[in-house]
């Protein structure tokens, strides 16, 4: 077989193989319920109204989503420029770290002043995680998506160092947990009495710069031009290795505001289970974003949905939440070859 | 116990090889994919599969190679997703890998639940045991250390001289070579590009799976989350260091499983206990790092890998 573009792709070109992809994914995950002993309808009820059914579970799925908003950018930023950044787990906890060590009392400061020091030192910690590997791709020629994937273990490793000497809380019972943040370091709620802090604002405000970066600024155009062709991109004067250190710096940071809006948003403290893979859920974001920044946000939210519907349902039902896990990552894989579908005609040799 | 001490023992040496490998069987499984041209980031889920696989098997009633045969059919299976994905539609290998260890692993662990629901901790299988071979196993150190390893052990090094065998002596391992290095060649030879290459891939996942189900059937002899734990990352480290041959990634296996097996015992000497316990646990994964900075200068790259052949394209 062989592939031949298509020129003009029509509405059902574009449109019809990604509701066949979606589709599919359903239809997986109907099968995989029956052999749980679930019956599909009512596991896909059950999800739907774990995610979206009440305020609190809706409230929940936003909660849900505000980490994998920054993550989704941090992947989606990086691959636009073909930096294969599988590393975000490590920089949402690097970000994390920085946010619990200054933010139990470090610093004497009221709320306005403390909270963006919090954010821009997270961005900062969370920038120099990913410039390792990004130095070494670009001096040694590294592949960056091993080290990125190795410092993930490596900083999961330190971060339970930190919380069984540095960082322990004297009241935690033995808990790997950090000491709470003061009041003035916690991100405050959007509105009074519901659960949900400005985490989420801050991410939508992210995906909107991020927008902006990518269609109004030199150095959007100069990271796609990277990301599409490398060579010719040097060839036009584009300074490569810069760009590709600048993508690494905004990728790494907006990954890190994940761990910080967990951390003074959510949690209030740092702790070993604090992301349950939310930067490789971000690989998932991104990519069902068609790495779009403001596909991100609805990505985001689809994913958060599944995930805390899938909770809900295991509750009730008892099919294992994995059901999420398979779902997003045959949607993953359905997706990419869908969107290649939607500009390619497979012919017979 | 200092460092002396425990490089003279044979225990050490015994355990070194012990955690060689599943190590090696992974390597070798994406050596043989990158040679063709495709880089195979599934790896991780495909062990996590295999552990799994191998395991259920036998605890269902099949004999320790039925589990093994298993363990390859499902990583077989799996690298058949990965390679009609990968191969003829070409689709980015990075993501391609990363969705498969995701759905790989997931998978995993929704029939480990689904089958062993409530269960604190999994059932145990009778793991392969140590196999003395005859008058070898008698030598002073060298019959302690070298030969009175599992089965499955031996398989693993033999695998490696089969491995090098058929890349570098048979037309078959000239045709995949020559994927990786110059698919366009291949194609004018009349062979197709894309079944040598699908076929590297499914054979090569058969192989990581069989590297996984060393921890569930040799190594260990139960099944845990988070047993593999990165160990298919840093195969393809050794990938990078061993410059794409099977003999040197085989050494680069016994190299890391040494530094693995020293930072264990080391651990537990007076000078160890002062030092983190994590700091050990960081030492492979920081060596690996290190070994792919080492290498990849001078490392000769597969020229086609990760590119993705389109007959008739020039």
């Amino acid at each position: 077989m062989r592939l031949e573009p298509i020129a003009n792709p029509g509405l059902a070109r574009t449109t019809l193989p990604p509701a066949l992809a979606l589709l599919a994914t359903f239809g997986v995950a109907a099968v995989l319920a029956l052999v749980a002993g679930g019956n599909p309808a009512l596991v896909f009820g059950e999800i739907v109204k774990g995610a979206v059914g009440s305020k609190f579970a809706l409230l929940e799925t936003l909660n849900r989503a505000t980490p994998l908003i920054f993550t989704g950018l941090a992947v989606s930023v990086a691959f636009r420029a073909k930096l294969w950044n599988i590393g975000a787990e490590a920089q949402l906890y690097a970000g994390a770290v920085v946010t619990a060590v200054l933010g139990t009392g470090a610093l004497p400061w009221a709320a306005p002043a403390l909270l963006p020091v919090l954010a821009l030192a997270a961005i900062c910690a969370g920038a120099l995680v990913l410039l390792v590997p990004a130095l070494l791709k670009t001096r040694f020629g590294v592949d960056e998506v091993v080290t990125t994937l190795l410092f993930n273990f490596i900083f999961l490793l330190f971060v339970s160092y930190l919380l069984d000497g540095p960082l322990k809380d004297p009241m935690g019972m033995g808990w790997p947990k950090s000491a709470r943040l003061v009041a003035e370091a916690r991100l405050p709620r959007i509105v009074d009495g519901l659960r949900l802090h400005w985490g989420f604002a801050l991410a939508l405000i992210c995906a909107a710069a991020v927008w902006v970066i990518d269609t109004r600024t030199t150095l959007g155009f100069e990271m796609r031009a990277v990301g599409q062709n490398a060579e010719a991109a040097r060839f036009a004067g584009i300074p490569v290795t810069a760009v590709i250190l600048k993508t690494a710096l905004l990728s790494g940071g907006l990954a890190a505001l994940a761990g910080y809006s967990e951390v003074a948003g959510l949690k209030g403290a740092l702790t070993l289970d604090l992301s349950p893979g939310f930067g490789y859920t971000g690989i998932v974001v991104a990519m069902l974003a068609m790495l779009h920044p403001l596909g991100v946000i609805v990505a985001a939210l689809f994913v958060a949905a599944i995930f805390v519907g899938a909770d809900a349902m295991s509750r009730n039902i008892g099919v294992p939440t994995y059901i999420a896990d398979i779902m997003l990552a045959t949607a993953l894989l359905l997706m990419v070859l869908a969107i290649l579908l939607t500009r390619f005609r497979v012919r017979r040799d | 116990m200092d460092l002396f001490d425990i490089l003279l023992s044979a225990s050490f040496w015994a355990a070194t090889i012990r955690i060689a490998s599943p190590l090696i069987f992974a390597t070798l499984g994406e050596l043989i994919c990158e040679r063709a041209g495709v880089l195979n980031l599934g790896i991780e889920g495909i062990m996590v599969a295999g552990a799994f696989a191998g395991w259920v098997a036998v605890l269902n009633g099949l004999p320790l190679w039925g589990g093994v045969a298993v363990a390859m059919a499902v990583g077989m299976a799996l690298g058949a997703v990965h390679s009609v994905l990968s191969v003829p539609f070409g689709l980015s290998q990075h993501v391609v890998g990363v969705g498969l260890t995701l759905l790989a692993s997931a998978l995993t662990f929704y029939t480990y639940r689904v089958m062993l629901p409530e269960v604190s901790s999994p059932p145990k299988i009778a793991a392969f045991q140590p196999y003395e071979v005859p008058l070898l196993s008698d030598l002073p150190f060298f019959g302690q250390a070298l030969f009175s390893q599992t089965p499955l052990t031996y398989a693993a090094f033999v695998l490696a001289g089969l491995v090098a065998l058929v890349l570098y002596r048979t037309p078959l391992g000239l045709a995949v070579r020559a994927a990786g290095e110059s698919p366009a060649a291949v194609a004018a030879q009349g062979l197709s590009v894309t079944a040598i290459r699908m076929g590297a891939v499914i054979v090569g996942s058969g192989f990581m799976a069989v590297g996984g189900a060393f921890l569930t059937m040799s190594a260990f002899d139960s099944f845990f989350f988070e047993m593999v734990n990165g160990r298919g990352w840093i195969c393809i480290a050794l990938v990078v260091f061993g410059a794409w041959k099977p003999g040197k990634a085989l050494l680069g296996a016994l190299l890391f499983a040494a530094f693995d097996a020293l930072q264990i015992r080391l651990q537990q000497t007076p000078m160890g206990a002062l030092v983190p316990y994590q700091v050990f646990l960081m030492l492979p994964y920081a060596l690996s790092i290190l070994a792919l900075v080492v290498m990849s200068r001078r490392a000769e790259v597969p020229a086609a890998l990760m590119v993705p052949f389109n007959k008739g394209e020039r």
